[in-house]
């Protein structure tokens, strides 16, 4: 990997964090859950993403700056813990398990679903 | 609207940038073999996630209200530098290749991890007594 790419995973590692950000926010103004609505779409659209990558196969520099510098940052296992921790400390362990349960099964559908789409593109 | 400010959104690029940049180098370094235990991915995120718990308390509950500290760590370093896009293909390339019991145990160890991470994260934070 040459300077160039470590510059790209850098911005593009800043940019994933801003999206992150902003679908976030748009949709926590929108709808009004105690269910991180937010986080979870962002996580399954961007293992939906990520799933395509790899049913098209893209590898090398553009797997690394498109998938695991923008698509890595965009998503995020930390926030998707925090949360669930916090809804169980506000007592809604339901949620909390929902949260935990459903995210792990609609992203990995949506993995596979990026990734069939890619494989028959 | 979600609002712009640009220091926020500063701090967020710039702790975005830091979290990918120390994940990829972590990958670059570390590379496993497809479809068997993710070290790198799961190690981050668990280190990733106790980092979160104890950034995300402590700003909350213990120091002052900042434009900069919450963006640049938690939503910028820790949501970057932690991944969910890559743990979802990783368990997918599992089943993949039929390893479906090496599916199950990385997403329950590294929900079970990672939850507890947090949840230590939190606590250890909360028992500190004073404004350090």
């Amino acid at each position: 990997m040459n300077v160039l790419v470590w510059v790209g995973v850098a911005v593009l590692g800043g940019i994933g964090a801003i999206a992150r950000f902003v679908v976030d926010g748009t949709i926590g103004s929108r709808v009004s859950t105690n269910f991180p609505l937010g986080t979870f779409a962002i996580n399954i659209s961007g293992a939906l993403i990520l799933g395509l990558l790899a049913g098209l196969a893209v590898g090398g520099n553009a797997l690394v700056l498109v998938g695991t510098a923008t698509l890595g940052s965009y998503t995020t296992f930390s926030t998707w813990m925090l949360e669930s921790q916090r809804l169980t400390e506000d007592g809604e362990l339901p949620l909390a398990l929902l949260n935990i349960l459903v995210s792990l099964a609609v992203g990995v559908g949506a993995a596979a679903l990026g990734h069939a789409i890619g494989a028959h593109a | 609207m979600v609002s712009l400010d640009r220091r926020e959104l500063a701090a967020i690029f710039l702790g975005g940038a830091l979290g990918a940049l120390l994940r990829v180098w972590l990958g670059e370094e570390f590379t496993g073999a497809a479809a068997s235990w993710p070290w790198v991915t799961f190690s981050i995120n668990i280190t990733g996630s106790f980092a979160l718990g104890y950034f995300a308390t402590r700003l909350q509950e213990r120091l002052p209200q900042s434009t900069y500290r919450r963006p640049l760590l938690a939503t910028g370093f820790c949501g970057a530098y932690t991944t969910f896009s890559t743990m979802q293909v990783e368990i997918l390339k599992m089943i993949e290749h039929d390893r479906y019991g090496l599916a199950i145990a990385y997403a329950a160890a590294s929900i079970a991890a990672g939850y507890l991470a947090i949840w230590v994260a939190t606590a250890t934070v909360r028992r500190t007594r004073v404004l350090v």
